[in-house]
């Protein structure tokens, strides 16, 4: 199973690389899918105005950055402490 | 996948704040009930509820130049069903429309029906479907997480499409602008979540076996 996962993450890695390499030097600006609509929705309707607008917008693209490594990092370690508690030996009677 | 906030027109959002509603209430009621009767799967669902967490904070680059995150929703939903999710689902859109200015809270209702309803519905059906067919469960897994993915991102496409029809082309040429902005770009990014989800399965079926026969994962084969 080891060898299976390991292989399948690499090629996790693998996919989230190669646009990189493709694009490599090239055209492509990696910004947001979401960026993109909005833009195709001004496109098809070049007069529609958004009539909300978020209560709170990140100050900067720092602080934005701060924010989703901080939500990716709650995530990681509440998962991280589920299979870390899971795999303890002493836990192992109600894994039968 | 995000609607941005203000990006629907009102009757839009309120009309899928309205379809999305009674589902989130139904998973809640669901939670509350599951944790009652089967307090062991607790710590699981919270720890499934950080995977959705983990990967919608992911950005990961597409092949066609643009980056767009995975939905994570996949797993929670092939072990707890799909109201549930939509509940987990729903707090990582909140957290995302308040902290991030992601989404929004007009949009919040069409965000939770695309990602948090549909996807899991369909991953749900996929799993059960196809372990019920006797495939194992990572093949299901597999295929429940990348269709979920892309279910989502196709629901999105047409939710876009359906407020903001092209003045030439209409509706369908609408949709043919915003799937090429989401679908196509996810086919490869639905595929990593899949094998990712596939991981994180395989890892429970070797060390939360209690668990997931709690939840009769593999009813139907057995």
């Amino acid at each position: 199973m080891l060898k299976r996962n390991l292989w399948m993450l690499l090629a996790v890695i693998a996919l989230a690389i190669l646009p990189l390499v493709i694009h490599h030097g090239g055209d492509a600006e990696f910004g947001g899918a979401d960026g993109e609509a909005e833009a195709a929705i001004t496109e098809i309707q070049p007069d529609y105005k958004p009539w909300a607008s978020p209560l709170w917008e990140p100050p900067s693209g720092e602080i934005e950055s701060l924010l989703f490594a901080l939500q990716a990092a709650l995530g990681a370690g509440l998962v991280g402490f589920y299979f870390g508690r899971r795999m303890s030996p002493a836990k192992r009677p109600d894994n039968q | 996948m995000h609607i941005m906030e203000g990006y629907l027109p009102a009757a839009h959002a309120v009309g899928w704040g309205v379809v999305s509603a009674p589902f989130v209430i139904y998973g809640a009621r669901r939670i509350v009930t599951l944790v009652r009767e089967k307090p062991e799967v607790k710590l699981l669902m919270a720890a499934s509820g950080a995977y959705v967490f983990v990967l919608s904070a992911l950005k990961i680059p597409s092949v066609t130049g643009s980056c767009s995150h995975p939905t994570g929703t996949g797993l929670a939903a092939s072990l707890f069903g799909p109201t549930v999710t939509t509940v987990l689902g729903a707090i990582v859109l909140l957290f995302q429309a308040l902290l991030l200015a992601h989404g929004g809270l007009t949009t919040l209702g069409a965000n939770i029906f695309s990602m948090a309803i549909v996807g899991p519905f369909v991953a749900y059906g996929l799993f059960k479907g196809i372990t019920g067919a006797g495939f194992s469960g990572a093949v299901a897994i597999f295929v429940a997480a990348t269709l979920g993915d892309l279910a989502t991102y196709v629901t999105t496409s047409l939710q876009l499409a359906l407020a903001f029809p092209d003045p030439v082309s209409g509706m369908t040429g609408a949709a043919a602008k915003f799937l090429g902005i989401f679908a196509v770009t996810r086919v490869p990014l639905a595929i990593s979540e899949g094998l990712l989800t596939v991981i994180v399965f395989n890892l429970l079926q070797r060390y939360s076996r209690g668990e997931l026969n709690a939840l009769n994962i593999f009813s139907a084969k057995a």
